[in-house]
């Protein structure tokens, strides 16, 4: 992996702030784009958009296209049998709230378990809670380890024996620096007949993810975490299960026959979940960054960011009072942090005068980081841009903070 | 490469009340309380204040937030003491016009310098959030037994 070559082509990297060279370590919550995404937006916007799926003409024919590449583009991705297990949605989010809303309405009843982890985000853990308030269904949670190392293996056994109807769970925590074992999880949930779900949105486009391999029955990504652009995301789900899911938005796209007077008769998926006009540029976007993340070589990508973050964690390390929250060593490209007597919202701005991006507070996971008794943290996440002296440059900055504030 | 702003926003006496907060810590028998959290950033108070005689007696204030969030709490609870309830809706009205705009009269130095905060707009809550909760305290008195 040439970082130079990579580095060439993102051109945020040209922005300064206060004269400073911009650094930008705030991966987890959204990545940058590369000039040929860029370039493949404008393109489309220039020469192939229309609406998809319902004109005959020339645009309306090349829009579609696109749209429906990019489904085999991540499809092939994430290795998935077929592009029409590939729906796509506004994110992650929406995907889970899309399977809490059918799959969940249709098979968690009153008294049922769903069980989660305790290191979810917000958006795998309140549409969850949401049904199961719904319909009187009990949540219960795979707890974290100590200082949030790992998830607690044995109790994710013991939970998964007593039969939940789903385990929805997060692939690589926005937070802990770690990656949960998803092929295992599945292979124990699946000998308890428990469907699975996997909340993937910070794994792909950063690991390699087959979703074969992995054996879950549910995972959904965002493409705005892997170069893409924002506004898409995608929900993978086995072909039998969301044929037999009743749509989630109703509108147009979705419907085979619609009548006055009689129900109507929906489409096979992936229309059935795609009602209205879809986020169609986007898609073509994320097509492109696609091929721009299998082309530097996914491996290569998760094995530069994990390094960055193990270099940053030994740094940080050495600042008195600071605590690295997740396993001693790292198992993907984030690294969160508490300051003794500086508060997170602090590190973020000083950080931020000097050129630094940092995520500050709490994550969208308040309930793990009241967990691990820090109500907001500060995290550096890294991707394939990121250079070693850009960590240095981060520590640099850190203990300035620490002198300025504890001084 | 040009000097940091911050420091003049964070300058000695901010970070000195971050440091040694004055009016930090729990209050026996308040008269109203409140709570203020902020979901973006993580700071949370806890707001007690004691009216007596038609005037604030005491105000004290609980929680985890930042340099600016704290600051302005020491500040805010000392500000507000000997003020008539009328009085401590006027203050707060201002401060949270001078915090968003820096447009102020007669405004005491110490506000004053907090009030720079209008400089940073991602900022401006932090300092505001203690005279958000002091509103929603002077609304919620305690139930006496």
């Amino acid at each position: 992996m040439d970082i130079t070559q990579i580095r060439e082509q993102f051109p945020f990297l040209k922005e300064k702030v206060n004269g400073h060279d911009l650094i930008y370590l705030d991966n987890a919550a959204s990545s940058q784009k590369p000039d040929r995404v860029i370039r493949r937006i404008s393109r489309f916007l220039e020469s192939e958009y229309a609406n998809v799926h319902r004109g005959i003409h020339l645009l309306s024919e090349r829009a579609t296209d696109a749209y429906e590449d990019a489904r085999r583009e991540l499809a092939a991705f994430l290795n998935a049998p077929s592009p029409e297990e590939i729906i796509f949605t506004r994110g992650t989010t929406e995907s889970v709230n899309l399977v809490a809303n059918t799959w969940g309405r249709q098979h968690v009843k009153a008294g049922d378990t769903i069980l989660l982890t305790e290191m979810e985000h917000h958006s795998n853990l309140l549409p969850w809670q949401h049904l199961a308030r719904e319909v009187g269904a009990i949540i219960e949670y795979v707890p974290v380890l100590e200082n949030g190392a790992a998830l607690d293996l044995e109790a994710a056994k013991t939970l998964l024996a007593k039969r939940p109807k789903l385990f929805a769970f997060v692939h690589v925590p926005n937070t802990l620096g770690l990656e949960n074992p998803v092929q295992e999880l599945c292979w124990i949930a699946a000998k308890s007949g428990v469907t699975t779900f996997i909340d993937a949105a910070q794994s792909v486009g950063h690991q390699t993810i087959n979703v074969q391999e992995l054996g879950c029955d549910f995972l959904a990504c965002s493409s705005h975490k892997m170069c893409g652009p924002s506004g898409i995301g995608a929900l993978w789900g086995r072909k039998e299960l969301l044929s037999a899911m009743p749509p989630f938005l109703y509108g147009g796209e979705m419907v085979d026959r619609a009548f006055y007077d009689k129900p109507a008769i929906f489409r096979e998926p992936p229309a059935r979940f795609e009602a209205g006009t879809p986020p169609i540029l986007e898609a073509a976007g994320w097509a492109e960054a696609l091929r721009f993340l299998k082309a530097v070589g996914l491996t290569e990508i998760q094995q530069h960011s994990i390094a960055l973050a193990n270099q940053a964690a030994e740094g940080l390390r050495s600042i008195e009072g600071l605590r690295i929250f997740g396993p001693e060593v790292r198992q993907s490209g984030i690294v969160a942090f508490s300051l003794e007597g500086v508060h997170a919202h602090d590190v973020a701005f000083f950080a931020n005068e000097r050129g630094l991006a940092l995520r500050a507070g709490h994550h969208c996971a308040q309930p793990l980081m009241r967990k691990l008794g820090s109500p907001a943290s500060s995290r550096a996440s890294f991707y394939l841009y990121n250079t070693e002296e850009e960590v240095q440059a981060m520590i640099g900055i850190l203990k300035e903070t620490v002198a300025f504030f504890r001084g | 490469m040009t000097a940091p702003v911050d420091r003049e926003l964070y300058q000695a006496v901010l970070l000195q009340y971050s440091k040694r907060p004055i009016n930090f810590g729990p209050m026996e028998h308040p008269t109203h309380v409140a709570e203020g959290h902020n979901a973006l950033c993580g700071d949370e108070i806890s707001l007690a204040l004691r009216i007596e005689d038609g005037k604030v007696a005491d105000a004290k204030f609980t929680g985890s937030a930042c340099a600016i969030c704290t600051a302005s709490s020491c500040i805010m609870t000392d500000a507000v003491k000997g003020l008539s309830p009328d009085e401590v809706d006027g203050l707060a009205a201002k401060f949270r016009e001078l915090a968003k705009s820096g447009i102020g009269e007669n405004i005491s130095k110490k506000l004053e310098i907090l009030g720079g905060v209008h400089q940073f707009p991602q900022r401006v809550k932090c300092a505001v959030l203690p005279w958000e909760t002091l509103v929603t305290a002077m609304e919620n008195p305690v139930i006496q037994d």
